[in-house]
């Protein structure tokens, strides 16, 4: 079975193997990252050069009094300068795009990835938790890019470039100031040592307060009702200051470690003074010379200071890489990767080319097939846990243009078998043919669009009326799509909106009623003109006026259409052609409804507890007992 | 000092004045090195203590916060202002101002031994600064409202991946999945192209800053220089010259950052200022004052004698369809009284009102004044910790915290003692479940392995009621789970339990709520029916359908 996702990864500072795999995604940048590098190179080597033009400036014209020299040197430097201003915005330029480019290749990869899952995987992760993979880790992982991995290099280029000039100055004096190279490699290693276990710690403590804040949002009404204010904000409180703490000791070791580094490099510089100033006087060096080495010498504790606060990004990067790759890396839906024509994100050797049809009726374009619209449940077993069945053994067929009943009592495996139709879960046992053939060796996606499914609760997308109503296919034509509302009685509604069809739809379909969102599923299901029609009734109770639209609305979409119908209303229950009642996920009675009455059997008790009376019921009721909450999940 | 050192090798020095020379330099450096500890450790720690604290605050603030609240605002939407935003005010009291300060005394240093070398020259090396200005003026406000756009469209994009995932069932039966992932591409690409604009405009924030800072050093190159060469000023002067500029030119650069991080810090402290001034749920000023409150006119005893009553209550909840005409009313004029002591059922279908009177008893929701009383006081007018103090619900969908089985069950109470919670958990029937699970009452719920099945988790919500040991008991459908056995026996060790105690019983269940001292059906919201169990059935109405519906469902049941 799908295992959920971890939440919190065991950080490990650098994992060669993520980061190669991080690098990947830089392939197709590799000409821009070249040009990144190139520039990156050219940058260093000029930077380099101003401390070589205030020599050739003290030495050559100060010293020497010649202006011309000096006026030529200055001019040299303003080049510099202007082309240092070019290549750094260049540089930052590509390395900001490739990073913002990188990550929109992986946030739509994720995404992607997530169209193709089993909706199993959905039914255990909630959606809170997808969310943060695609959103938040893979903004840390942009981090790595830009100022991370851009950095680095910089940082590394400017080092050996520093390293290069000082000795092409002077090597000994190089090798003065670079006696403090141990020192160096010895307050850093210390550092990292250090910062290591308490980056750890503070990630861990932060994991649980966040954790800890995330319960407490969710239960509030149970904190509350419960008066457990106080004592969670003292918990809350704790949890808290040990995380403050964590943080404080790490800004101890780093209080440390930058002034440290500060130090050293304050060594080195005085002893280049008192070093290089004997030099100066007693053999040949130049005061420009001593100038230059003093302002290299500023330059390279720079980087070096960098690189470590780089260490951060790098942990953080590794930690959500690692649970990026793990979404990415879980097996999609098996149907959906046979499915012709969607975008494979990893090849799975699917290549042989399958036709859509395997009697090679329809061809492998999926919107080319004819569908006859013939189901057949043949011993059918299905359990979402693989234990637990919800269906059994269940067989039936619902012939082209037939209309078909399910019914049954609530948890007895209806919603489970128009899931199974559909392809959303796999049965263990048992075939589920549509035109004669297996479910498995079907297109899923081709033959979904010739299914038009109405849920009980239609989930309605924000954007506007039109763009729900073209679901399907975004280039169904505006007269379409009125047709369609107007045969299901949509159109009085909707006309009566401010944009009409243009109205905007919010989050959820907030502001309809829920017989409004009703009839918009019918016209949504309606406008892809499907040849088979599978609708799990709402419950919900509407007004009298509402729902005699519904009711003939629905007789509308059913007509001349296969349709396999999970029914609650007795008008759609004595329309249909047959009645399947499913009990305890079995089989157990099959007929019309005035036979099903006469066998006076599971049949004739629900329709009696129907309709003997109930709570609350009215004319043209309702009926909560044939199936009044469905079960969608697992659980 | 290098002005010296440099000029005393014109001058020719000896080796020792050299070394003195380095050794003050060192010194210098040794006690900017303690400055700067000091400074990480006190602004750094600072930031650190206040964010602690505003994390408490907004805490604090949040646990105030109506049930509302929650249900308007996502969840993850809070999560991030506490989180995200926290963090981002934290950079700038933090990292930000202690590079303020850095820039601000390192600028200031070298501008005094500037100054001090020579006045002319550091006028003219100071050409640049108002550009500089002017370069953050301008970029800082640009930035800052690109900024705030990318945040929004950030949103957007959040929003379709959110819908996306909630609505998957959908998406695949319409065999939507390449438009989803071509709209969703479009959103990205307009996203991508805000960023990149942003990067347009900060890239050429910091190379302007560097120009700039190259130019001053320039200047003194060129100037200073000819000023060499004039006589005016000393070689070493200009050396030492050249060596301030270089020390100004990080403080340049770390201005650009200080800049971003108070811009962000700003944007973010705002979102926290929304959370914050979110109003409070009305009866906690009642609470907060509680204690002063509990000595005037509405005085509740220490324990509640656990009378109950509402009086014609009407209730709609608040933001329900406001276009529609009339607010559809979750219950109205309900009246109806409870004795103390005595068992009261309420019965009806979903959505008739049941667990809306018990959110408005406990005030989850506020209900109207002169409605709802407890010991004959308006719930309006008493201290809130005290009223639900007296009160234990057992909910449907029971929360359960991720801790040990012990600690959910004594959630509700000051101290968890095993023998008290063992008690309970036997009266909801739950002690033969826990002692199937690995560590017993120190099984962690929800840790991976172990999830409680709904049944369990109900009969843990009512395990934890029965510790509280309140004068109210209210269970709200909380056996819904559970097996009709089961049912039973949990029920009948209650009964035993809660003798004395007033018990409103909501249930759609005939078997769960014949034994009531009275039974009222809710339909609509509204009292349809009221009576002992007899004599509904002898009116035949909503009840008596219900309780012959629920006699045929026992049989197919066993069919």
């Amino acid at each position: 079975m799908t295992p959920t996702l971890e939440e919190e990864a065991a950080g490990r500072a650098y994992d060669h193997r993520l980061m190669r795999r991080l690098l990947g995604y830089l392939r197709p940048y590799r000409a821009q990252v070249a040009l990144a590098g190139a520039v990156v190179l050219v940058d260093a080597l000029v930077q380099l050069a101003g401390p070589i033009l205030t020599k050739e400036a003290i030495d050559r014209g100060i010293r020497r009094h010649d202006l011309v020299r000096l006026d030529q040197v200055a001019v040299l430097y303003l080049i510099v300068l202007v082309a240092g201003f070019g290549l750094g915005y260049v540089q930052n330029q590509i390395l900001q795009r490739v990073g913002q480019h990188v990550m929109m290749d992986l946030r739509l990869a994720l995404f992607r990835q997530l169209q193709r899952l089993p909706l199993a995987f959905f039914d255990r992760n909630p959606v809170g938790r997808l969310m943060t993979r695609v959103t938040n880790d893979v903004d840390v992982l942009n981090e790595l890019v830009t100022s991370g991995v851009a950095a680095l290099f910089a940082d590394v280029f400017a080092l050996i470039g520093i390293l290069v000039a000082m000795w092409r100055l002077n090597a000994e004096l190089l090798g003065v100031a670079f006696s403090v190279l141990p020192l160096i490699f010895l307050v850093t290693l210390t550092f990292r040592v250090k910062v290591r276990r308490t980056f750890r710690e503070v990630r861990t403590r932060l994991a649980r307060m966040n954790a800890f804040l995330n319960e407490n949002l969710t239960g509030m009404g149970t904190v509350q009702l419960l008066n457990r204010e106080a004592r969670n904000h003292a918990e809350f409180e704790a949890i808290n200051a040990s995380h403050r703490d964590a943080n404080l000791e790490a800004n101890f070791y780093h209080a440390i470690f930058f002034p440290a580094l500060e130090l050293v490099s304050a060594l080195a510089l005085s002893l280049i003074v008192w070093y290089g100033g004997r030099q100066v006087m007693w053999t040949g060096i130049t005061l420009g010379t001593l100038v230059a080495f003093i302002q290299y010498t500023q330059r390279f504790f720079r980087p070096i200071s960098d690189l470590s606060e780089k260490y951060n990004v790098l942990q953080q990067a590794m930690a959500s890489s690692e649970r990026v790759f793990d979404l990415l890396d879980r097996p999609p839906d098996p149907a959906l990767a046979r499915s012709a024509g969607f975008e494979a994100h990893a090849p799975a050797g699917d290549g042989d080319g399958r036709p859509a049809l395997a009697d090679g009726a329809g061809g492998a374009a999926g919107d080319g097939l004819l569908v006859r619209g013939r189901i057949e449940f043949d011993r059918v077993s299905f359990a979402y846990d693989g234990v637990t069945r919800v269906l059994e053994d269940v067989s039936f067929t619902v012939e082209p243009g037939e209309k078909v009943a399910l019914v049954g009592a609530t948890g007895s495996g209806k919603t489970t078998a128009v899931s199974l139709l559909l392809g959303f879960y796999a049965p263990q046992s048992g075939t589920i043919r549509v035109d004669g053939c297996p479910l498995a060796e079907w297109d899923v996606r081709a033959l979904r669009r010739h299914i038009g499914l109405v849920l009980q609760d239609p989930f309605l997308f924000s954007g506007t009326v039109a763009a729900n109503l073209a679901l399907a296919d975004r280039a169904l034509p505006r007269e379409a799509l009125i047709r369609a509302a107007r045969e299901v009685h949509a159109d009085r509604f909707i006309e009566r909106l401010p944009a009409a069809y243009d109205a905007v739809v919010r989050e959820r379909g907030a502001t309809f009623s829920a017989g409004e969102r009703q009839l918009l599923a019918f016209a949504r299901a309606l406008a892809a003109e499907p040849r088979v029609l599978v609708l799990d009734e709402a419950t919900s109770s509407v007004d009298t006026h509402t729902e005699a639209l519904i009711q003939d609305g629905l007789r509308r979409l059913m007509r001349g259409r296969t349709s396999l119908v999970i029914a609650h209303r007795l008008s759609t229950i004595q329309d249909v052609d047959r009645i399947v009642v499913l009990h305890h996920g079995r089989v157990r009675e099959v007929g019309t409804h005035a036979e099903l009455i006469a066998r006076n059997g599971i049949y004739a008790r629900l329709y009696q507890l129907q309709y003997a009376g109930t709570v609350g019921s009215r004319a043209g009721g309702v009926a909560p007992a044939l199936g009044s909450a469905t079960r969608a999940g697992a659980e | 000092m290098l002005r010296h050192a440099v000029d005393d090798l014109y001058r020719g020095v000896t080796a020792e004045k050299l070394g003195r020379y380095a050794l003050i330099l060192f010194g210098i450096a040794v006690v900017a090195g303690v400055f700067k500890y000091g400074m990480r450790i006190f602004v750094i720690g600072v930031s650190r203590r206040a964010e602690f604290d505003l994390r408490n605050d907004l805490f604090a603030h949040l646990e105030r916060l109506p049930v509302a609240y929650f249900q308007r605002q996502r969840t993850g939407d809070i999560m991030s202002r506490a989180t995200n935003d926290l963090a981002a005010v934290r950079t700038m009291l933090g990292p930000g101002l202690m590079y303020f300060v850095n820039t601000v005394v390192t600028a200031l240093a070298s501008l005094g031994f500037m100054l001090a070398t020579s006045p002319r020259l550091t006028a003219l090396a100071l050409i640049p600064l108002p550009f500089v200005s002017i370069t953050v003026w301008h970029f800082g406000d640009r930035i800052h409202r690109r900024f705030e756009e990318i945040q929004a469209l950030f949103s957007s994009l959040s929003a379709r991946a959110q819908e996306n995932l909630a609505g998957v069932r959908v998406v695949r039966a319409f065999a939507r999945e390449d438009q989803e992932i071509d709209e969703f591409r479009a959103l990205n690409c307009e996203y991508l192209d805000r960023n990149l604009r942003l990067i347009h405009t900060s890239g050429l924030f910091y190379p302007t800053l560097g120009f700039l800072s190259g130019l001053a050093a320039l200047i003194v190159l060129y100037l200073g220089g000819r000023e060499v060469v004039a006589g005016r000023i000393t070689l070493g002067q200009f050396v030492a010259f050249t060596v301030y500029i270089g020390m100004l030119n990080w403080p340049m650069v770390a201005l650009g950052w200080v800049i971003n991080m108070f811009q962000r810090g700003l944007a973010s402290w705002g979102r926290i200022v929304e959370v914050l001034d979110a109003p409070p749920a009305a009866g906690e000023a009642v609470a907060a004052a509680g204690r002063t409150l509990a000595r005037g006119a509405t005085a509740p005893a220490e324990r509640a004698r656990g009378e109950l009553e509402f009086r014609r209550l009407s209730f709609a909840y608040p933001g329900a369809a406001p276009e529609s005409n009339e607010a559809p009313l979750a219950l109205r004029e309900v009246s109806f009284r409870v004795p103390a002591g005595r068992t009261v059922a309420l019965v009806g279908r979903t959505g008739s009102g049941k667990s809306t009177l018990l959110a408005l008893l406990a005030r989850i929701f506020e209900p109207p004044r002169g409605t709802v009383f407890r010991d004959g006081v308006d719930v309006r007018d008493l201290d809130l910790h005290w009223l639900r103090a007296q009160l234990a619900v057992a909910p449907q969908d029971a929360f359960l915290f991720s801790t040990t089985v012990a600690a959910n069950i004594a959630y509700g109470v000051p101290r968890e003692e095993r023998a008290a919670v063992e008690r309970a958990a036997r009266v909801a029937h739950l002690e033969e479940d826990v002692r199937a699970f690995p560590k017993g009452y120190d099984t962690m719920v929800g840790e991976r392995g172990i999830t409680l099945s709904g049944g369990q988790r109900q009969r843990t919500a009512i395990a934890r009621a029965v510790l509280r040991d309140a004068p109210v008991l209210a269970l709200d459908d909380c056996l819904s789970s559970v097996d009709t056995h089961t049912e039973e026996a949990v029920l009948h060790r209650l009964r035993a339990e809660m003798a004395g105690r007033t018990t409103l019983l909501v249930s759609h269940r005939v078997s769960t709520v014949r034994d009531a001292d009275e039974i009222v059906v809710l339909d609509e919201g509204a009292v349809a029916e009221r009576g002992t169990h007899e004599e509904l059935l002898a009116l035949g109405g909503l009840y008596a359908a219900l309780h012959r519906r629920q006699q045929l469902e026992e049989e197919l049941e066993a069919s």
